[in-house]
């Protein structure tokens, strides 16, 4: 059984803040394979392409035939934890820090024998099933979890560990005057954040779902401006160290494409605040962030941005947001490598055209706020790196596996 | 898995006739060393050439086994040392190594390639090389082990170890019996690192490091280096050395595939070419010199190498007693539980204890009347199992 996570006392501010510490990360290319995975949260393994032997873990050639065609795929992770063992002394600050530490040998269904770290509620000779997780350095590791759900399992702290659960930490959300911004902040209060500050920009100025905001008990409401570096600093200054995830929820979305229908005026200003908005939060918050990376149960935990899956490739329809978006995606992959040693999990979560009043003029399908907000918590929970939510996300992604050419000149017609 | 019969018989193993293996070498061990591991084989490669009575320009064959001597190899080693051989071997595959070095040495003067082969197996142990080791150890350790606990070898074969304890009722008490009788015999093995006795309460009562794997279950890597040198038989005769004589080796790497969890080595699969090979039998021996880089890998050797059979490895162990004045004198100069892992040298540690039994040069406790002799390797956990294993039967100068 694991023992639920009892909400964290005041921190003792002149006790030593544990700084972060790398597991070891270091991973052959083709091992790189699992990240991929592991950073959508699913099960992958290769399997032959000639003989269909499951081969783990990672080669470049099959046991089995030799052959060199070994793509990853989803396989059956279902298996038995044969062997187990505590590891109590160990080489690794990382590990030295969080001993005990259980892990096992697991004999999947599908064939290969696995090494994995162990959730509590796992024991010797029993079913379980494996996950594939990003650590706190963003390699891909493997998880053994009971075969059934058990009670507060997402406490266990070999899991918590490679999650970014919301429960008991402080979320910011950089705006709560959009649709978007509101129900984030209702799903992170009921999903057991602590706090939920909620950045609002010219307070004075009314906004629809104000009062409903302001009555949920987590919520407190913070003057946040992104294009003010000096708002965004301040913010910072007063709470950065109580802040263990931040969601960007800034919106800034003008139809229009780059010769015309778009203003270079409104193209700046879609630019100033998604892009050095996104810039202004990293590197006020960022610093702060990564050396509270080990702060106990509380750490820091991820960066969230919310980005257009036309980020990928370009909508014409929206062509200027779209190469907004692109360069926020780009500068998240940078900041993602610069929170990495702090452990700190740069999460994109894509997404098609949302059920808001500036996609007003598109069919469906579309993603409602609500639903985004759902994603974005089970991507937490989860402790994902890779999000794409809704039907239109989805269809866009798997045009771009096929053929990112074709999907260029058909979102072009 | 079922593996398809080859498409030819196997060849008859052709004996060791002519050769002999003569002047053991140990460079005492230290714990930490600033040396590289250069240094060491050096020093070990000049006792060599002097307990031989051979100029440096006489070795004209070189086999080198070491984890720490990088960037270089045995080539570079060469030039470092001024040698000139004309048959040349890296062998840098752990426990395995000096079994393995001894087939090849020993073959390459059978058919007349070099003359005297120096094998020499060294390593340094600075304060952090250790780690370093572990956290490069291969790709497979690198991708799928070290990255859970990092709990190195010890983390390895302790799911080895409670698997085997699972499977066959092996009890602590059993592991620390022989690790109990192996600080005996190393209380008067003169390089011991370990010179303290070691009681079986102090064993079970030490602290866990991964379970069922406690502290004198695990040996202490260190730094250091051993020798030997393999010649003809009329050579070593001429020189004046006391050459033990070689009955037959075996060698197998990634056996057993199709085994879910490591529960024997690739011994089980050529035992009985090594029993046939040497025309002796598993009693006939006068002591046994096991890989221990942990005990249960010991009773797995008991077993796979015919001493009795799979699963009887512990009531084996409760029936016997392992110092050199017992029934079964096992790793009698104390084994790397006692004597320290000196990284590559602790394949070859048993192999030179072995040649001193043999000819009546023990730096311990020397077994009585001691013809026979067992030695057995084992290394390279690249990923769940140790992938090397090699065992060599020995006999004494004729």
């Amino acid at each position: 059984m694991t023992t639920p996570l009892a909400r964290p006392k005041r921190k003792n501010p002149l006790a030593r803040t544990r700084l972060p510490s790398a597991p070891p990360s270091p991973r052959s290319r083709t091992a790189q394979g699992l990240t991929a995975a592991a950073a959508e949260g699913r099960f992958t393994l290769q399997v032959c392409a000639e003989c269909q032997t499951v081969v783990y873990p990672p080669r470049d050639a099959c046991p089995s035939c030799l052959s060199p065609r070994l793509p990853f795929k989803d396989v059956d992770p279902c298996g038995m934890l044969v062997s187990e063992t505590t590891v109590r002394v160990t080489s690794e600050t990382y590990f030295r820090e969080r001993v005990p530490w259980r892990v096992g040998m697991v004999k999947l269904d599908v064939g290969p024998m696995v090494v994995t770290h162990l959730h509590g509620d796992t024991c010797e000779g029993a079913r379980v099933r494996l996950v594939l997780k990003l650590d706190r350095r963003g390699a891909p590791v493997m998880l053994a979890l009971p075969e059934q759900d058990t009670p507060d399992m997402a406490d266990d702290p070999e899991l918590r560990e490679l999650t970014c659960d919301p429960k008991f930490r402080r979320v910011l959300i950089t705006d709560g005057r959009n649709a978007v911004g509101q129900a984030m902040a209702r799903a992170c209060a009921e999903a057991g954040a602590t706090i939920v500050f909620v950045g609002i920009a010219d307070q004075w100025r009314p906004f629809p779902g104000d009062a409903a905001i302001k009555a949920i008990a987590q919520v407190e409401i913070v003057p946040l401006d992104l294009t003010d570096t000096d708002s965004v600093n301040e913010l910072a200054a007063q709470n950065g160290a109580r802040i263990d995830i931040i969601i960007n929820t800034a919106e800034h979305v003008r139809a229009g494409g780059v010769t015309e229908g778009t203003s270079l005026t409104s193209a700046r200003e879609t630019m100033e605040l998604r892009y050095l908005g996104l810039m202004r939060l990293a590197q006020a918050f960022g610093p702060i962030m990564r050396m509270r990376g080990a702060d106990g149960v509380i750490a820091a935990a991820a960066i969230v941005n919310l980005l257009s899956v036309y980020a990928l490739t370009n909508w014409p329809v929206y062509g200027v947001v779209s190469a907004v978006e692109a360069a926020c995606l780009s500068a998240s992959q940078s900041l993602r490598a610069e929170l990495r040693p702090g452990g700190i999990k740069v999460v994109n979560v894509f997404s098609g055209p949302l059920e808001t009043e500036w996609y007003q003029t598109l069919p469906p399908p579309k993603v409602a706020p609500a639903a985004l907000a759902k994603a974005v918590i089970e991507a937490l929970r989860h402790g994902l790196e890779e999000v794409y939510v809704g039907d239109v996300a989805q269809d866009i992604r798997a045009r771009l596996e096929v053929n990112p050419k074709a999907l260029e000149r058909e979102l072009g017609e | 898995m079922m593996e398809k019969s080859s498409p030819r018989a196997a060849s008859t193993r052709q004996g060791y006739d002519g050769v002999v293996v003569c002047v053991p070498v140990s460079i005492p061990y230290r714990r930490y060393s600033t040396n590289s591991a250069h240094w060491w084989i050096g020093r070990a490669l000049r006792e060599l050439i002097a307990g031989a009575g051979l100029r440096l320009k006489d070795i004209d064959g070189l086999s080198v086994s070491s984890f720490t001597v990088g960037p270089d190899t045995a080539i570079g080693l060469t030039q470092h040392f001024g040698v000139s051989p004309r048959w040349l071997d890296h062998v840098p595959f752990g426990g395995a190594s000096g079994v393995m070095a001894l087939r090849r040495a020993a073959r390459a003067v059978q058919a007349g390639d070099a003359d005297f082969v120096a094998c020499v197996a060294g390593d340094t142990n600075h304060v952090d090389t250790f780690r370093k080791t572990l956290s490069n150890f291969s790709r497979f350790a690198q991708d799928a082990v070290y990255p859970y606990g990092a709990g190195g070898a010890n983390a390895s074969f302790a799911l080895i170890a409670k698997n085997y304890m699972n499977s066959y009722g092996a009890r602590r008490e059993d592991f620390g019996k022989l690790c109990v009788a192996q600080r005996a015999n190393a209380l008067v093995y003169p390089h011991a690192l370990m010179k303290k006795p070691l009681t079986l309460d102090e064993y079970m009562t030490a602290r866990p490091i991964a379970d069922p794997i406690h502290l004198y279950d695990c040996v202490m890597p260190c730094a250091g280096a051993e020798a030997f040198l393999v010649c003809r038989e009329d050579a070593a005769r001429s020189l004046n050395l006391a050459g033990v004589r070689v009955l037959a080796t075996i060698e197998r790497h990634n056996a057993f595939q199709g085994d879910d969890m490591q529960i024997r080595g690739g011994w089980a699969r050529d035992v009985d070419d090594l029993w046939a090979m040497a025309s002796v039998a598993p009693a006939d021996v006068d002591f046994v010199e096991t890989y221990d880089d942990y005990p249960v890998i010991s009773m797995m050797q008991f077993e796979d190498l015919g001493f009795c059979r799979k699963g009887e490895g512990p009531d084996f162990v409760r029936a016997h007693r392992f110092t050199n004045d017992g029934d079964f004198p096992h790793n009698t100069s104390g084994g790397q539980l006692s004597v320290g892992q000196a990284g590559a040298a602790g394949g070859y540690l048993g192999l030179v204890e072995a040649l001193r039994q043999l000819t009546g040069k023990a730096l311990g406790t020397q077994v009585a009347d001691a013809r026979l002799g067992l030695v057995s390797g084992f290394g390279m956990i690249n990923y769940d199992r140790g992938l090397a294993s090699a065992a060599a039967v020995l006999a004494r100068p004729q």
